[in-house]
Formats: structure tokens, sequence, C-alpha cells
């Protein structure tokens, strides 16, 4: 080993370029075909690209071609954690079109429902999110929790996912009896398990160094880049369309609107956790302000009449056959009508011509907004801190790519 | 509400403002649409900070086919607004994207489905659709099946794109009744040159 020749002891410089790397499209923490082109410098992100459309779908051009009712169904599939929440949308716009208000059950069906959905959606983000930055067990805890809420789900729709429930109109049926009592039930031991999932992760000091202080966005910035929902109110803005814009009876429940202040991952976090104890209290607000009766609207021009009539009345046979072939028809008119779904402000924009389908349906994704600023939150931060950011936006692709 | 389209109608750039199912909708001009926006972000009688929305409308029977429709939103106020403007194939409308950074994705989704051209916008590239995609597939006179199909090619292990082969035929439902359009029976002309003196004749119902 003597005859070893001496290294030159200098320091050697290495210049590192700055490169380009490909994250996703299929990688665990893109949260669905999201292919994010970062420029590096070192390990440093110095700028973010996101490619989406790998999940287009072509959603809008397929409701020009379909009726009213059978658009209902592609509204489940675009943001596909929170399916009643955009369906709401949906309903809400066709109602207002149409000049119809859904019954006072069906009214609160859909509030019931809507923050039922939130919660599944909350509990989807968080443990997830959780699991991108390196918690195992938040995820295997939550999705215990989502099976009991689909299960509502599956008893109201039939379907644990793609629920079709809510319909211009009202709802799609009645709930089947016992399950107001095993949703209040619920609502009663639930809050105990958002204690159990913040002592995992709300002092945690592994997730604090990684959330903390990350992908900050003040609120002016949040609002230049069309932020919405938790991911605004992080930033410190108190704005929720259930208050300041209420639709169907939020207008009459009590909760609080919680506002972060940091605008950065941990807020957000933060947010969505306390929005799911304010959902558990709406939830039981409804349960105890319902009352028996119609659940959707009796005129069967837009509604189908009930299995039951339709054995005995002609018109009513008439009516189900004009409704499941042709559908109505909506007068010429055009409205934006927004509603707060989990992720933020959730918007169709619905032109209608007069006759049986839609005109335009634009889809206001919510996710579309926040990706798009990735590249300021991402900006000198990480390769590890833009998981971080990307699970703390909550994007899902069904609705992004639409 | 009524009050702020009071306000928007007496801005300059704006043709007209109406109150559509309780939503304030001014018209504006399209070369004054920079302005216009500034004005609508900055002016403590609007505050519009956010810009919701930008989307395209194709009317392809009209000489200027396009709406461009911008829904604004103003958290501090607690209003909205939604300006329209118009453009064809060619023209291209002023882009926003100084005004509200958000507007960017917005814009390039437009250009993608509708191919309307926004100027100014220096980060115009497609965004929902293929990489290489021809065409843009929201315009009306765009089939629903497109023009290209895709597989992958287990011999040339690679993704081939074919032109669209229709295995079924497109079947495609017309509803509107014809008790609907046709208001005169055969034969009973007469009796409706004379009820069409009285009554105003009702719109035709479109094909």
């Amino acid at each position: 080993m003597s005859d070893v020749e001496a290294r030159p002891t200098a320091t050697k410089v290495v210049e590192i370029d700055s490169h380009a790397i490909n994250f996703g499209p299929q990688h665990p923490a893109a949260h669905g075909v999201l292919r994010l082109i970062l420029e590096m410098d070192g390990e440093v992100v110095e700028r973010a690209d996101p490619h989406i459309g790998l999940l287009h779908r072509g959603t809008e051009k397929l409701i020009e071609y379909r009726t009213y009712m059978q658009v209902v169904p592609y509204f489940d599939r675009l943001d596909y954690v929170s399916p009643m929440c955009e369906e709401h949308a949906f309903a809400l716009a066709v109602e207002k079109l149409l000049d119809i208000q859904a019954p006072e059950r069906a009214q609160w069906i859909r509030v019931l429902f809507a923050e039922i959905t939130r919660v599944l959606n909350h509990l989807l983000n968080v443990t997830t999110y959780a699991l991108d930055v390196g918690a195992i067990t938040p995820s295997l805890w939550g999705f215990e929790e989502r099976e009991k809420l689909m299960e509502f789900h599956e008893a109201a729709s039939g379907a644990r996912l793609h629920a079709n429930y809510f319909r211009p109109g009202g709802v799609s049926r009645d709930l089947p009896a016992g399950l107001e009592e095993r949703i209040g039930e619920w609502a009663v031991v639930f809050p105990k398990f958002i204690d159990d999932l913040e002592e995992l992760l709300t002092a945690n000091r592994i997730w604090k160094q990684r959330t903390v202080d990350i992908g900050v966005m003040d609120a002016e910035q949040a609002l230049a880049w069309g932020f919405s929902g938790p991911c605004l109110r992080a930033s410190g803005v108190p704005w929720d369309l259930r208050r300041s814009q209420p639709y169907d009876k939020y207008a009459e429940v009590e909760f609080q609107v919680p506002v972060g202040r940091n605008g950065d991952c941990y807020d957000r976090y933060l947010v969505r956790l306390a929005e799911m104890r304010e959902s558990v209290k709406i939830i039981r607000q409804c349960l105890g302000r319902m009352r028996p009766g119609p659940v959707k609207v009796q005129d069967h021009k837009f509604t189908p009449p009930h299995r039951s009539e339709m054995k005995r009345s002609m018109e009513a046979l008439i009516h189900h056959f004009k409704l499941f072939t042709e559908g109505y028809h909506v007068p010429p008119g055009a409205t934006y009508t927004v509603v707060e779904t989990p992720k933020g402000e959730f918007g169709v924009y619905l032109v209608a011509d007069g006759t049986n389908r839609p005109y335009r349906c634009k889809i206001r994704p919510t996710g579309f907004a926040f990706l798009q600023a990735i590249d300021v939150m991402a900006k000198r931060h990480m390769l590890a801190d833009a998981v971080a950011i990307i699970g703390s936006l909550d994007i899902v692709f069904g609705e992004i790519d639409r | 509400m009524a009050e702020i389209a009071e306000i928007v109608s007496a801005l300059p750039g704006v043709r007209n403002v109406r109150l559509e199912k309780g939503e304030v909708v001014a018209e504006a001009e399209r070369d004054s649409l920079l302005p216009l926006m500034l004005m609508l972000r900055d002016d403590p009688r609007f505050a519009f900070e956010q810009v919701m929305d930008i989307c395209g409308v194709d009317w392809p029977e009209r000489s200027e086919r396009f709406d461009v429709v911008y829904n604004l939103l103003s958290v501090s106020l607690n209003q909205r607004l939604r300006v329209v403007v118009t453009t064809d194939e060619s023209t291209p409308v002023p882009s926003v994207y100084t005004v509200w950074p958000v507007a960017t994705w917005w814009e390039r989704e437009a250009w993608d489905l509708f191919g309307i051209v926004f100027s100014g916008q220096p980060d115009l590239r497609r965004i929902l659709t293929d990489y290489g995609f021809e065409g843009h597939p929201m315009r009306k006179d765009f089939p629903l099946t497109g023009y290209v199909e895709v597989r992958y090619d287990e011999d040339r292990k690679a993704v081939v794109y074919e032109p669209v082969r229709m295995t079924q035929d497109w079947r495609h439902f017309d509803f509107l009744s014809p008790w609907e359009a046709i208001t005169t029976l055969p034969g009973d002309e007469k009796v409706h040159s004379a009820r069409s003196a009285e009554v105003p004749p009702q719109s035709e119902p479109k094909p």
C-alpha cells in the first residue's frame, strides 16, 4: 500500500448543473397521475412545472351529449374522494335554472351527507398526507373510520363511492329506517377518534419538522392564486361559502369557521382537523332538525314518481318513461353555482339552451388553482418538501383533469 | 346585487349589464378588457381579489363564435361578477395573468379546449389534452369520439395512434318531440295562417 500515488490535497470543486427530474406520473406521493417536472439545483427545487391531463376523460364534452339526469354520475367521478359535494353543485345549478327548490327534508339530507363527505375527504387527506411524510399509523386508523362512513353512503344510496344520490330536485330516495340513529351513534364517538389522530400528529416532532414553515402562502398570495377552502383559510382569510353565501340549510346550522395564521402545510392540516370537528357538529344538528317529509320535488316533470304509483297510474308511467328517455327541458339561461366542497370552491358554469341537454357545462375544479401555485410554494424548498406541499394541498386528479 | 350592476354599467368598456338568475353579468369590450379588470380588482367599490374561473363557450353560428367568461369573486365584499367578452378563432383576447396570476392555467385551458388565443400570455401551452394533440376538443364541430385512438402495440412495443374505428354505430337519440316542432298539421294550413296572424309566432326549437 506504500506505493500509492499521493493525491492532490486541494478541495475538488464539483459543479452541479441545475437538472430536471421527472416526479411521477406514477408516484405514490403524487396523489394520482401528476407529472411534475422539477428543475433542481442540487436537492433544492428551482422550478416546478406540473404536467396535468393524464386523467383527462373529456367529462365536459360528454356532458353536452347527456340529458341532465344522466349527467349526475359524471360528477361523482370528478373528485372521487368527495362525490356527494360535487353532485351538490350540479343539483343546485340545475335547480336554479329550473327555478325549483328541493323540499325541506331533502335539503337537510343534503347538508347531512355533504358534511359526512367532508369528514370522509379530510380523513383521507390528512392520513395519506401523513403517509407521504412518513407516518403510517394515521392512515391505518383513518381508513377504518372511512369504512364506517362509506357504509352510511351505501345505506343511503346503494354505492360506497359513486353515490349518484343528490339529484336536481332533491335526493334520489329517502334514508332507510335506522340510518339516522346509526349516524347519530357514530357522531357521538367520532370526536374521540379525532383526538386520537391529533395525538399522533399535532405535537409530533417529526411531523412538525416536516410541515411547519413549509410551502407558506400569505393571504395576499393565496387570493391572487385563486385559493379557496381550507387552503385559503389556513392563510388567514376567514372565507367559507357555507357561511358567506349559504345554500340549502347551511344558513340555519351553527358552526365555526376555523382560520389559520401562517398559511404553511401545518396550518392547512390543523384547519382540516378543526373542520372535521365542526362537521360533526353540523351532522348532529341536521339529525336533530330533520323531519319526515318528501325528499324530492313533487312535480313529476322533474323527478320520477314512486314505483308503486307507476303500477297503478297511467300518468305516472308516462312521466317515468319521459324522464328516463327524454329527460326534462331546461329553459335557456346560464348560472355559475358554487358550493364549498371539502377542498374549497367547486363551481359549475351551466349554460342551458332550452333542450334536454346542457349546452355547456364548465366545471371549476378546486385543485386546479392549487396545483398551479406549486411552482411558487415549492421554490427554494427541498425535494422532500415538495411532497409535503402536494399532500397538504389535497389534490385529486379526477377533478383537476376532468 | 342591483347596486353593483348599476356602478359596473357606468364603467368604460362595459357594453351592458344584466341580472341573470340573481347573478350580475357584464358584457365587455375585448380591447378594453385589461384596464377594466384592473379597475375591478383595485377599486375598493369592487375589490374582486380573485378570478375563480375563466372558460370559453362556443356558439358556432355567430360571427364571433366564442364567449370568454370570467367569474370574479370579492372575498372582502362578498360579491360576484361575471364578465363576458366575445372573440373568434384568430382574434386574441388580452391576457389577465398580470392581474391575477392564477389566470395562466385557465387561459391555457381555454386555448387547449377551444383554441382561444390570449395575447400577452407567455405560457400558452396545451394543458389537458395529450402531448402532440391536434384540434380543440370542446368546439361544437369537434366530434365526441375524436379523430384518433391509442392502443399499445405488442409487436412494436409502443403506444400507437390510429384513426378512430367505430365498432358500433354512433347512436344519437333526438328527443325533440315532433309535437312541439310541428304547430300546423298537414291540411290545416288555413287555420294556422289565421291563427298566426293573431298570435306572434313561437320561436322554433333548434334541431
